[in-house]
Formats: C-alpha cells, structure tokens, sequence
C-alpha cells in the first residue's frame, strides 16, 4: 500500500473513532464529566498504541512522545512531593525561614553530594562528581558484596544439595532434588570451558544444553502469557469501559 | 503456495490473535483455575495470621505492568482487609504511587477500613536498596510522613512496628528487579516472612528462591493472580482473563506447529543447513 492509502486509512480510523464518541456522548453511554473524558483519551492512546501493529505511523509517535513527557513529568513530581520535599525542603530550608524548629544541618551533606553529580553536565566541573561517585560505589560495593554472595550463592546452592532421602517425603520431591542436582552440575560443566567437551565431559555438556533449552522454553513461554495479559487487559477495557459490550 | 505461507504477513497472525481475544472474551464460557502451591503459601500466611497483623505490601510496578499486578493487588487487600489486618503499603517505583493509593483506598472504602487507622500508604522513597535498609533500622526515619503528609509516628497503624524486623509478613507485586532486593536487603538481614508476585516474564527467574524457601509464595502474572482471586473468592479481571489467555495460548501452539510443517515441507530447513558453520 502507498502512502497515499495510508493517510487516508489514518484520517478513516480518526473520523470514525470521534464519530463512535460523540454518538456515545449523544446518546447517554458516556455523561459529561472528567472520568468519561479520561475513557476516551485512554481508548485514543491504546488504538494510537496498537495502530504500530499495522505500521510506523503520526498516531503512534504522538502517544509514544506523550507517554514519555508524561511519565517524566509524574516521576518529577512524585520525586518533589515524597523526597525532595519532605527529606530536604521541610528539614533544611523551612526551619530556616521559618525559625519554628531547628534546621538539620546534617541534610547538607547528602545534598551537596547530590549536586555534584548534576555536575557531569559542566566539562570543567565534572571532576565534582567523582566524589559522589566514589561514595556511592563504596558504599555500594561494602553493602551489596557480602549480601549478594549470602543470598544468591550460599542460600542458592542450599537446595542443591539437600538430601535425596530423609524419611517421609514423597517420591516426586527426590526425583526433583536428583533433577536440579543433575541440571546444576551438567550447566556448569556446559560453561567449564578448559576442558575440552569431548568423551564423558561432552555428554554431561550436552545433557546442560538440553536443561538450558528447557529453561530457555519456559522463559519464552512465561513471555508470551505476559504480553497476551497486556493484551487482554487493554481488550477488556476497550470492550467493557468504552464499548459497553463486557460486563 | 508454501512460499506465500512462508512470508505470511505477520498482521494477520495480530489479527488473528486479537480476534482470538475478543471472541473468547465476549463468549461465556468458564474454565477452572486451580490453585497452585506456590500461590496457596501466600495465601495460607495470611489465613494464618491473627486479626491486626501488619503485613507490608510493595506495590513496586508502574502502569506498564497493571494488567498483571493489580489485580494482584487487589486481590491480596481483599484478603487482608476482610482479616482484619493491618497493610502498609508504599513503592519504589514512582510510576506505582497512583496505582498503589487507589488500590488501597478502594478496597478500603469496601470494608470501611480507615487511613491511618487500618492501612497505611507511605508512599515513593527513592534509593531501592538503601531505602530497604532504612526501613530495616528505622521505618520512621526512612519515612517521617505517610503519603498524605501525616506525621507516621503519630498514626495508629504503625503502633508496634519500629522497623522490618516488626513485621509479620511482606509481600513484594514487583514488575522489576525488587524482589531480588527486598530478598538480599530485607529478608535475609532482618529476618521476616516474605512472599512476591511478579509479572510472567520475570516469574522462571523466581521460582529458584522459592526452592530455597526465600520467599514463601508467588504469583506469577495474570495465572497467579487469577488463583488468588479464586481462593479469596472474588474472582475479578483476572479470572475472566483466563479464558482468552488459554484461547491464545492454544493459538500459539497452532501457530508453531504450523510453521515448522510449513518451514520443513517447503524445504527451508536445507537452507538453513547450508549456511555458515554448517558440515558440508
């Protein structure tokens, strides 16, 4: 189709969705307030969203632009009115106007290393921020090394090496314990890559590919229930909040 | 013939898909959702949990992820409210505030549960894992005011509760890394039961931490939340997402077993033999 088409088939979808609109108004479907106005705006921006499916079009870079503005200007607000405000504003600066409380001077500290990451954006003050940076990283790094290696290395291979029997459990939790014994040990030979995977070496590897490609299928497969959940919750809305259809 | 369905345009399979979810959706059949074990630990925990229990919800997911989560969300205040427990909401995500409050606010109003009183929604905290450490030593220096500016020591709900370590149980509804977080920073430093809901995609991610019994329940995606919604009894939009997920699902199936017999019947698997790295 040429680009012709195109303009027209958007101008098409256009009329006929403020058409659907305003006959919705007309008759009573939708009352004259701000909730029913915020329906159709979110109807217009899924069909605006969806219209990609079809192809790039001027509907879709609105929506997709808009998104991103508003997104950006809702976390700059939420970070003021839950951060900014209450951990530095009311502390700091108030009390100091105000003389109601004692200022907590300490507040300056954190703050001034804030901005001197804003500094990376000045060439000749950029040098600022290797404070701050050094700062977080440190701290960082002492905080996150030792709780990283407890929970995802010594709490992970706990399961691992539980026994296979140890009286009472049923059939199906030892043959899951021999499965994720053989799936460990077979992926990480897989990944061992010294040794030349020929012989005995080769078929464990082989064995960690096949425990990768489940894996792989089980990501892939849990990927796809997502997106059609998005899918189905927009549909439900169309059908239920906009067209009525869905109860 | 083959080569046309080869290079079948990719909007009809859309087409396909979203007619697939309409119809499913506009017919009225019901198929059953059984509960699983992982989704029955969470809801076994908070069954077992005696009236006034403060339970910490997460709400750590933005619009992007609602389809999922909050009927997650919902669910689970259903559940807490009609037990009589205390929930503490608050997110990491500053897109999940919105989300969050009218969550907690609308399920209230349901049960006649107070803010301030029976649940609280302290809101957005920027810093993830240093935020979860503050929370861990202090609750009220990491959040001196709840969402709507109320002084938090001063509210009826937190009495009791000084930091993590008072908590009865916290459940994270993540649609990102969090609950990896909330496991390294939280459970494993301060000691409280936990329980996660996730989106799909990063559910497979999870289950390893349950295994390890880090975490003592998940839901994962809309399936999840549709067998919380089952158990609590309030079967919602979740549930009635069931009949489309399966629908699509079983097209999906079709369609992979489609074009593989397309692809081997018009040869193209030589094709793919014949190029680079493949024995000659």
């Amino acid at each position: 189709m040429n680009r012709s088409t195109d303009f027209w088939i958007l101008v098409g979808t256009l009329i006929a969705f403020t058409v659907i609109n305003t006959l919705f108004f007309a008759i009573g479907s939708f009352k004259i307030n701000w909730d029913s106005f915020g329906i159709v705006i979110a109807v217009g921006l899924t069909l605006a969203m969806y219209s990609f499916l079809y192809k790039d079009n001027p509907a879709f870079k609105i929506a997709e632009n808009l998104y991103v503005g508003v997104a950006l200007g809702y976390t700059v607000i939420i970070t003021w009115y839950n951060a900014l405000k209450p951990d530095i504003y009311d502390p700091l600066f108030v009390p100091i106007f105000t003389k109601a409380t004692e200022p907590e001077y300490l507040v300056i500290v954190p703050m001034i290393l804030g901005i001197f990451m804003l500094m990376r954006i000045s060439a000749r003050l950029s040098w600022l921020s290797r404070w701050s940076f050094a700062f977080v990283v440190g701290l960082g790094s002492g905080l996150t090394i030792p709780n990283y290696i407890h929970t995802f290395i010594l709490k992970q291979i706990e399961p691992s090496m539980r026994p296979l029997f140890y009286g009472g459990e049923s059939i199906y939790v030892s043959v899951n314990g021999i499965l994720v014994l053989v799936g460990v040990v077979t992926v990480l030979l897989y990944f061992f890559f010294s040794i030349e995977h020929k012989g005995p070496i080769g078929v464990a590897s082989k064995i960690g590919i096949y425990f990768l490609m489940v894996s792989f299928g089980a990501s892939f497969g849990y990927t796809v229930m997502g997106r059609m959940s998005l899918l189905i919750g927009r549909m439900i809305f169309l059908l239920r909040d906009w067209l009525g259809v869905l109860h | 013939m083959l080569d046309k369905l080869v290079n079948i345009d990719r909007r009809i399979i859309f087409a396909l898909v979203a007619a697939a979810v309409v119809i499913s959706l506009l017919m009225s059949f019901s198929l059953p959702v059984p509960a699983t074990p992982p989704v029955m630990g969470i809801y076994d925990k908070i069954n077992d949990m005696p009236p006034g229990s403060h339970v910490l919800i997460a709400f750590d997911y933005d619009p992007a992820a609602k389809e999922e989560l909050q009927p997650m969300a919902i669910a689970l205040l259903h559940h807490c409210y009609s037990r009589d427990l205390t929930v503490i909401g608050l997110t990491l995500w500053p897109g999940g505030t919105g989300l969050a409050e009218q969550a907690l606010t609308s399920i209230a109003r349901q049960y006649n549960r107070k803010s301030g009183e029976d649940f609280v929604f302290l809101g957005y905290k920027p810093g993830v894992a240093s935020l979860i450490i503050n929370m861990g030593e202090n609750l009220y220096t990491a959040f001196p005011a709840d969402f709507y500016g109320n002084d938090t020591k001063t509210l009826p709900a937190l009495q009791g509760v000084e930091s993590l370590r008072d908590l009865d149980y916290v459940i994270d509804l993540a649609a990102g890394a969090s609950i990896e977080t909330w496991i390294a920073f939280g459970k494993e430093k301060y000691k409280f039961d936990m329980g996660a809901g996730c989106t799909a995609v990063i559910g497979p991610d999870l289950y390893p931490f349950l295994d390890s019994d880090q975490i003592n329940g998940l839901m994962a995606g809309l399936k999840g939340a549709a067998e919380y919604e089952v158990l609590v009894k309030y079967p919602a939009q979740a549930v009635e997402g069931m009949r489309p997920q399966s629908v699509t699902h079983a097209l999906i199936v079709v369609f992979v077993i489609f074009s593989n017999a397309v692809f081997f019947a018009s040869g193209g698997w030589r094709t793919v033999r014949r190029g680079p790295g493949a024995r000659r």
